[in-house]
């Protein structure tokens, strides 16, 4: 995983609540086997038009918001489905930044797999971020994960927190496996004594 | 235990399950059963590969294929979709190299993760139960913690048969009194989420109870379970109790003799303790449900089929008044609408939410001496192959048949527009799934959820139609 210290980007505004997994990559597009590739169809439902040109629309499809590094958007954000493949869209699309008021879990915790950071913060807040945002290609922002600050164009400072083992983890780009592997001989001895105490669990 | 704290059902199955707790509180937290499937394990397998790792325990995996798959007779002669061929085939060589069970899709023990998992016998009280699908609630329903994990999680399950979780919040939702008849789990279930909406559960697990939950067969607990998800909730669940162990008892793979009769002793202590502390209660009253359908493309956005589509202008701000134009844009949808005036093009009978042996027949018997309206193409797709045999031993298949539906072979289906049945833009459908997500059944498809008889009933209405008229009327 790649780790996550400091990002300064342009951001992209999407005022919208319950943005869904489904949204952010449809699940027709689910069928490859490779972990990359899935930004050409982020949001393809909404970025492209039937015959498949861009819809001019859409934000991603928006200068300056093509080379956008932050998405803000509203409530519940990556609700639906488990699909991890809505990180690795973003990820691929080069969005290393979610803001919002809040996010479902599964996708919460899929972010945090793959170096994507979601930011909890007030609505207010993310509707001045995207006040922000539509400012042009100058107004970019700064994430900071040392530090759990969102910095605003005008250098205004916003607090932000992230549980400690996962900024840890995301800071140094670190795989958890690795890290529960040390963990063997604890794993080893649970099973032994679930083993004897429940012996239907065992085939 | 005289002096313990009383625990929750949730609590108790979390407790047994913590290998080591990490000095921030983050909990190791062992996996009792992983269910997998073709979309969410490739890359998972390949990050094995790479570092070199195995699957820690085989034996407590197992694999099917559902997602991808086609329900009409090309699953006899090969996968025509050269990238759903790829995705299925990647898996039948990674349980091969790992080892890992594999339920073929040809054995009439293939079919959906999420339906197959407690028909066999391998979803059981007590367990924890994790698969790359969030769905996973659904197991829940056998008083198990169950819940949906990414691939990322996949990759660490199998490497470790753990996870790294903090601990979730209790929630509990009380559904009291007797369900009127043609009201069903999926329209409960429904009317949670339009009470605590699409968040209302997020961080929480909850814990369905009340004696009209208790009255429910284990098909209707397990759809009940299944959509905690659309509420937020993590995993929902129901206590074990006679109903469950029955269930467990008539399973192929369970547990049986002495080993049952231990299991079942354990399985009796995880009730939730009189006084156990939930951090959030909900009541609803089963008297005051009526069957319910979803208008807007969430599925909190539901209303009873009674009603008529809401008005943006009633909306309390702004934002949900701009919310609900979009939605109605999106349904091509009029305020003010009868919702018994909206004509379907398709009906959709199964998915993980409700495809069991119990909805076949609930469908079947709205359908029996009827006719499909012109018109309108309706699907009847059983979860599994063991509920296909069951409902064909039934003659189920020939009642929906003679009423024009389409008898299918077991698959995801039409729930997620990933395999060949999908909705075209514009087209309206009926629905037994479990998200009305825009898009959700095929780009510019049109979802309403609702149940099995309801689902039946708008079929052959070629309208969405309330089932309680299409019931025998010493039933209504």
């Amino acid at each position: 995983m790649q780790a996550f210290t400091v990002l300064t980007g342009i951001a992209a505004p999407m005022p919208q609540a319950n943005i869904d997994t489904d949204k952010i990559i449809p699940a027709r597009f689910l069928k490859s086997i490779e972990r990359s590739g899935f930004g050409k169809n982020l949001f393809a439902n909404y970025r492209y038009m039937p015959d498949g040109t861009e819809n001019p629309d859409f934000v991603l499809n928006q200068e300056p918001y093509r080379k956008a590094e932050v998405l803000i958007a509203f409530e519940n954000f990556g609700c639906g489905s488990s699909r991890e493949h809505a990180p690795w869209a973003l990820l691929d699309f080069g969005i290393r930044c979610v803001i919002a008021p809040d996010f479902a879990d599964i996708f919460h915790n899929n972010s945090f797999k793959n170096g994507v950071l979601p930011v909890k913060l007030p609505r207010a807040v993310c509707e001045q971020l995207m006040e922000d945002s539509r400012m042009g290609g100058n107004a970019k922002i700064t994430i900071d994960l040392e530090r759990e600050v969102v910095v605003r164009p005008n250098g205004e400072e916003i607090p932000f927190k992230i549980d400690p083992l996962r900024r840890h983890l995301m800071l140094n780009g670190l795989d958890d496996i690795g890290q529960t592997m040390q963990h063997v001989t604890a794993i080893d001895s649970y099973e032994a004594k679930q083993r004897a105490a429940q012996p239907w669990l065992n085939r | 235990m005289s002096g313990q704290k009383p625990r929750t059902l949730f609590d108790k199955i979390w407790n047994a399950h913590v290998v080591e707790t990490l000095p921030d509180g983050t909990a190791l937290l062992y996996i009792d059963l992983h269910l997998t499937h073709e979309v969410t394990t490739p890359q998972a397998y390949a990050g094995l590969r790479a570092a070199g790792r195995g699957v820690r325990r085989p034996d407590l995996t197992i694999a099917v294929v559902d997602h991808n798959i086609a329900t009409d007779a090309s699953r006899y002669t090969g996968i025509v979709d050269p990238e759903s061929r790829l995705q299925v085939e990647t898996l039948e060589k990674n349980v091969v190299e790992f080892g890992v069970p594999y339920i073929p899709l040809l054995s009439e023990r293939q079919g959906i993760v999420h339906v197959i998992g407690p028909e066999l016998g391998r979803s059981l009280p007590g367990m924890t139960i994790v698969c790359g699908d969030s769905h996973t609630s659904t197991h829940g329903a056998m008083g198990a913690l169950a819940f949906g994990i990414g691939t990322s999680e996949v990759e660490h399950v199998l490497a470790t048969q753990t996870l790294l979780q903090k601990p979730a919040k209790n929630m509990r939702v009380w559904v009291e009194g007797t369900l009127p008849a043609g009201v069903t789990a999926k329209d409960i279930t429904l009317a949670v989420i339009g009470h605590i909406g699409t968040a209302g559960g997020t961080g929480h697990v909850i814990e369905y109870a009340g004696d009209a939950i208790r009255a429910l067969d284990m098909a209707g607990r397990m759809t009940l379970c299944n959509m905690s998800i659309e509420a937020g909730a993590r995993a929902g669940m129901v206590a074990p109790d006679e109903k469950t162990f029955e269930y467990v008892a008539n399973t192929p793979d369970g547990p049986k003799g002495a080993a049952l009769e231990a299991a079942i002793a354990y399985w009796k202590t995880l009730p939730s303790d009189e006084g156990a502390h939930f951090d959030k209660e909900v009541r609803l009253r089963a008297e005051d449900i009526i069957p319910q359908v979803t208008w807007g493309t969430s599925p909190e956005d539901v209303l009873p089929i009674t009603g008529s589509v809401p008005n943006p202008a009633d909306a309390p701000n702004e934002t949900r008044q701009a919310q609900v134009q979009r939605m109605l844009d999106y349904m091509g949808l009029e305020a003010g609408q009868k919702l018994t005036d909206l004509k379907v093009d398709v009906v959709f009978i199964g998915s993980c939410t409700n495809s069991r042996i119990e909805d076949m027949r609930a469908a079947a018997a709205i359908a029996q001496g009827r006719q499909v309206a012109p018109g309108v193409r309706a699907l009847v797709v059983p979860g599994s192959g063991l509920v296909k045999k069951q409902a064909e031993a039934e003659g189920l298949h020939e009642i929906l048949r003679a009423a024009g539906f389409e008898w299918r072979e077991p698959s995801c289906s039409m729930c997620l527009g990933m395999n060949p049945d999908k909705l075209t833009p514009g087209q309206r459908c009926a629905s037994t799934s479990n998200r009305n997500f825009e898009g959700r059944q095929g780009p510019g498809g049109r979802t309403h959820l609702v149940s099995p008889g309801m689902a039946a009933a708008a079929a052959i209405a070629g309208h969405l139609a309330d089932v309680r008229e299409f019931m025998p009327k010493e039933h209504v």
